[in-house]
């Protein structure tokens, strides 16, 4: 006989709590959520890290997260972690929103949280629907598309077009860190989490405002299977919403993660 | 101390500041816009921190992510700013952290105009925000006062985890009177135990109002209901003025209260027995108080610069005992001493029984003076 | 003394809302209470200013008023609004240099001084508010010379001190002036 030897190859960050997460089966709020507390881990962040949950089906994200969280009224996130963050500047500072959330309601918290250079990270979960609400169209959704509030399909006449996030808050002189990463395969999700980190990073540089935008996928409220979520995600929305770095201060560049 | 000059708006800044206050979050608005001015200059100053916000819900929600590390916060504004704000303030209430508001009031609804009123009565007083929360409202009705309510007002949102509405009308705000500022307190450096500041060496804190399970938010409306009920148990103030022997009582706050008493001395030159109750704190309101009144005075007259909005409070604790009498002047307008020493005397001598709304007859004769000033 | 109200009313940039404070700060000074209140908003961009200050040795119920007891006008329109409204027995100092009516009212004090005029003459064309104030205490005298002298040279900002002499020659003229019309 042989020796074994255990080895831990995989465990549950200390970042995030034992507990079912109420998301649906195939929803990528649960690997988004993972690759923050990871990220959070690996920098030994958790213990000074307040996170504000939005409203969206991730409002109860602090059941998740294993650190100090407030949750946000609808859209004002940024300006919840401004409060935190300018009377706390030595904390971790995060939201954590959706794109009704963000895009929508709370466009001017975000912008303006962008302008002033907030030294907070935002993490942005586009599904181009709203979910927790129940698959009303939402700024991102993408034309032509079905959701119960666009029962034809978004008609650009009448509802307007798509909101690119990333691209909008790149032009903020107050932005450090913007970018755009999907959450569809497990290539991407690497570049995801090596993002997370990039905006993490900002803020303990107090580089500015930090975004990190996360095509995500909607199994529920697009009415398909989480497989072919994830192939509409790849397929259908990174032509609209094109991956990539939109801005990256040059103190970044240098770091390797 | 000495008593020095001061500018109402800039005096609250600087009382607010001496108090302890380490993070101020406001947008412009008249008639309270010296406040956020007076806060850009010094709390860079002493390294605390000012943000300008976009808007008056961006204020109160930095305010209300503030309020959540457990530091001395707040925002000041005026009216139409204070509607902005509502969503916020109900957050705050339901999270049941501290936080101040100073409200330098101006004559509406909407857009309105930037004189002096009182008209945010109702909104500030039953609330305003959603759901079941009670704020605390102070009404100083001098400098001096407000500078000292403004100390109180931290006191007592840390006591009571509540919102505390410092409200003043734009006189007061725009107003020099001598006064005295108190010296600059400590800030503490340990947090409160809810706050969160990061989880070291210990369990989260999450500091939310969202309670999905209507039990567990009835249990939470229920323990703000029995705070409330303290509240109103300690911290009940109010001033009166000549009111020993009075046989009638004026009921006013703020401005009004001021402009009323000047009217009283003249009216008690006359002969006039009539006093002055002013309702400090007008949530709690002065309830036990203003029973006992009531049953010495044969008259009661209500004194507003809105459209009768504290008499609905008046007539709830009198009860039909002593008739009620109402005075306002709305729209932005404050009511000088002649126009209160008039109705005084009207009172005094109307011996008629005074049936229903006491609104009616007001505005009957309100009606005729502002034809006749047209004239 | 019961209580003073006294209304300094004229366009915005004569200064009016300065010489309340000037006054105000000076009743401080010689621990009388005293309130300062001004018109404010838009109108203070150019359109009429006023103020209105009362002073009293006992604490102050109102701090404005509807019949003042000294109106210092600094324009016709001033004029218009305040003659009517001044108490009996009361007081009128009016810049003559911007209008050119009587004083109708007989039960009150009053004096009409030409202050752009005498403040073109020394020189200081914008102290016609500091000329009326120095007509004023010439004729109730409250507040004395010395008085407002002391207060002004004790709470003029640092970045004003230069006009210290001028604001004092305006209010010497402004009292003479009075002395002289007023015999």
């Amino acid at each position: 006989m042989t020796d074994t030897k255990t080895q831990v190859v995989y465990e549950r960050p200390e970042s995030l709590t034992d507990t079912h997460t109420h998301y649906c089966p195939g929803c990528t709020h649960g690997i988004a959520h993972r690759l923050v507390a990871e990220v959070l881990d690996e920098m030994n962040l958790r213990e000074s890290t307040i996170g504000v949950a939005p409203v969206g089906c991730s409002v109860f994200a602090y059941n998740y997260f294993n650190m100090d969280f407030v949750e946000a009224a609808h859209g004002r996130a940024p300006a919840m972690a401004t409060g935190i963050k300018r009377v706390s500047p030595e904390n971790t500072v995060f939201t954590y929103q959706g794109d009704g959330d963000l895009a929508s309601i709370g466009m001017a918290e975000i912008m303006h949280a962008a302008a002033r250079g907030e030294n907070i990270t935002v993490i942005f979960i586009n599904n181009a629907i709203y979910g927790m609400t129940g698959g009303q169209m939402a700024p991102t959704t993408l034309p032509g598309m079905k959701t119960t509030s666009s029962p034809y399909g978004r008609d650009v006449e009448l509802a307007g077009f798509p909101i690119k996030m990333a691209e909008i808050l790149s032009v903020m002189e107050g932005s450090g860190y913007i970018v755009r990463r999907s959450l569809h395969d497990a290539k991407n999700i690497r570049k995801a989490k090596k993002a997370i980190r990039l905006g993490f990073e900002t803020q303990e540089r107090g580089l500015g405002f930090s975004m990190v935008e996360l095509l995500s996928s909607c199994p529920t409220n697009w009415g398909i299977t989480p497989q072919e979520a994830l192939g509409f995600v790849a397929d259908k929305m990174v032509p609209v919403y094109p991956l990539g770095d939109y801005k990256v201060n040059a103190e970044l560049e240098t770091i390797k993660v | 101390m000495t008593k020095e000059l001061l500018k109402g708006n800039e005096a609250f800044a600087e009382a607010a500041i001496r108090a302890g206050v380490e993070g101020f979050f406001g947008y412009p608005i008249t008639p309270s816009t010296e406040f956020l001015e007076h806060m850009a200059r010094r709390m860079p100053q002493l390294g605390r921190a000012f943000v300008q916000a976009e808007s008056e819900v961006a204020a109160i929600n930095m305010v209300y992510g503030a309020a959540c590390t457990g530091k001395r916060v707040m925002t000041a504004s005026s009216s139409p700013g204070l509607s902005l704000m509502m969503e916020g303030i109900s957050y705050i209430a339901g999270t049941e952290v501290p936080a101040v508001i100073v409200n330098v009031m101006r004559g509406g609804p909407g857009l309105g105009n930037i004189a002096p009123s009182q008209g945010d009565y109702y909104q500030m007083v039953k609330g305003g925000g959603h759901g079941d929360y009670f704020p605390i409202v102070l009404a100083p009705a001098s400098v001096q006062e407000a500078i000292d309510s403004i100390a109180m007002a931290f006191d007592l949102a840390e006591k009571y985890l509540s919102i505390v509405h410092v409200i003043v009308d734009g006189n007061m705000g725009q107003m020099m009177e001598p006064a005295e500022l108190p010296p600059m307190r400590e800030i503490p450096t340990e947090s409160p135990p809810w706050a969160v500041t990061g989880a070291k060496d210990r369990d989260p804190n999450i500091l939310t109002s969202i309670y999905i399970d209507p039990v567990e938010e009835e249990v939470t409306d229920l323990r703000l209901l029995k705070r409330w009920k303290e509240v109103e148990k300690n911290e009940v103030r109010y001033e009166e003025y000549a009111l020993e022997d009075a046989e009638m009582a004026i009921v006013a706050f703020g401005t009004s209260a001021r402009v009323a008493s000047s009217s009283i001395r003249d009216a008690r030159e006359e002969g006039i027995k009539v006093g002055l109750l002013r309702p400090i704190t007008l949530a709690p309101y002065p309830e036990k108080r203003l029973d006992e009144i009531s049953e010495q005075v044969e008259r009661i007259l209500v004194i507003e610069m809105n459209s009768g909005m504290m008499l609905d409070d008046v007539r709830r604790v009198v009860q039909g005992r002593v008739p009620i009498e109402f005075y306002g002047r709305m729209g932005g307008i404050t009511p000088l001493p002649d126009e209160i020493l008039d109705e005084i005397r009207r009172v005094d001598t109307n011996k008629t029984e005074v049936k229903g709304d006491p609104r009616e007859a007001w505005m009957a004769r309100l009606e005729k003076n502002i034809m006749g000033e047209d004239k | 003394m019961k209580e003073t109200s006294i209304i300094i009313s004229g366009f915005g940039g004569q200064g009016t809302l300065f010489a309340g404070q000037v006054l105000a700060y000076t009743a401080l000074d010689n621990d009388l209470e005293v309130t300062w209140i001004p018109s404010y908003g838009p109108e203070m961009r150019g359109g009429t200013a006023h103020c209105t200050v009362i002073l009293s040795e006992e604490r102050i119920g109102s701090p404005i008023v509807g019949n003042p007891d000294i109106v210092l006008a600094l324009n016709l329109p001033s004029v218009d609004k305040y003659e009517s409204l001044i108490t009996s027995g009361g007081m009128l100092i009016a810049n003559s240099s911007l209008f050119n009516r009587e004083i109708e009212r007989e039960d009150i004090t009053s004096l009409l001084i030409p202050a752009n005029k005498i403040a073109e003459e020394i020189g200081m064309a914008r102290l016609a508010n500091m000329i009326m104030v120095g007509a004023m205490v010439k004729l109730n005298p409250i507040l004395t010379m010395e008085m407002v002298k002391a207060g002004l040279e004790e709470h003029i900002p640092k970045r004003h001190r230069k006009t210290l002499p001028g604001n004092f020659e305006a209010m010497e003229k402004g009292f003479a002036f009075a002395e002289e019309a007023m015999g």
